[in-house]
């Protein structure tokens, strides 16, 4: 008996722990994050980046070849 | 391999893409999610410093040298850095909206802000006032000494010394425990060095393009004498 509520007390004890230990009410993305959607968005934006710099890549290549073109003459 | 720091920007920006999503990140109120647009906003701002800075060193070293190479170097530097700035005005307008809740309202920071970019653009003007070379890049030089001294000015100090909705500024200290924990820097300073390498980078090509206009102009001056 006495175990059980020494038990019940500790019990009582580490929830009492763990619910204060919850993060306060402020709202966070934690459903995006969750349900994976977020690598959607992740996804979406490392493409735009990643065609943005292809096309400085371009842009970088050209200037080369005309950098070259002028410098024969 | 002299395009490896190219390689590092891409990479750098895209860590911050990633990572600046799926970090943990400490529940504020009012800022909630939005902690997180100190990676892309926060970061406009340190890439246009910095590239401000290159323009005023170069500028320094036009009137040591008289070289126009350094002219060019950092007028096309304050014009990158003017880039990034507008970007930084306009995602903080954002930010603001929802946070601050209006898109422009009397913080002493957002109107230094303001003010810097009106004095660079100023530099621009005075650019392009003047046809002589030699006396353009001499008095856009010595203009653009004062002009990054003001953006230090308007931007770090006088914030500092009254009240600001920015952190950092009256009296806190900039990214002290309560605004970013380790976390939050893991992510950050990559961010700095990636969008200012991709600012670098993109200077780079505006100078390159300069020159080579540059030369064709003075081909022709000289082919008409």
């Amino acid at each position: 008996m006495k175990l059980l509520k020494s038990l019940t007390v500790l019990s009582l004890f580490l929830i009492s722990r763990i619910v204060s230990a919850q993060p306060s009410e402020i709202e966070m993305a934690d459903a995006m994050l969750e349900s994976g959607k977020i690598y959607v968005v992740i996804a979406v934006l490392c493409t735009v980046f990643v065609g943005l710099v292809v096309y400085a890549i371009m842009i970088d290549r050209k200037l080369s070849k005309l950098e070259k073109k002028v410098n024969e003459k | 391999m002299k395009h490896w720091w190219k390689i590092l920007a891409v990479i750098l920006v895209l860590y911050t893409i990633i990572f600046g999503f799926l970090i943990e990140v400490p529940a504020l109120p009012i800022l909630h999610e939005s902690i997180r647009n100190l990676f892309f906003h926060v970061t406009m701002w340190f890439s246009m410093i910095i590239l401000c800075g290159v323009s005023w060193v170069y500028s320094i070293m036009f009137l040591n040298t008289g070289k126009t190479d350094h002219d060019i170097i950092a007028s096309e530097s304050a014009n990158v850095g003017i880039m990034f700035g507008s970007i930084g005005i306009l995602t903080g307008m954002i930010w603001a909206n929802f946070t601050w809740g209006a898109p422009w309202v009397n913080d002493p920071k957002l109107n230094g802000a303001a003010i810097t970019m009106l004095i660079y653009l100023a530099y621009f003007v005075l650019r392009n006032s003047m046809d002589e070379e030699q006396k353009r890049a001499k008095v856009s030089s010595l203009y653009n000494i004062f002009a990054f001294i003001l953006l230090i000015v308007f931007l770090y100090i006088l914030p500092r010394m009254t009240d600001s909705l920015h952190p950092g500024n009256g009296g806190n200290g900039t990214f002290s425990d309560l605004d970013i924990d380790n976390t939050m820097r893991t992510v950050f300073y990559p961010a700095i060095i990636g969008w200012t390498l991709i600012g670098v980078w993109f200077l780079t090509l505006r100078v390159r393009i300069k020159k080579l206009s540059y030369q064709r102009e003075t081909e022709l001056i000289n082919n008409n004498i």
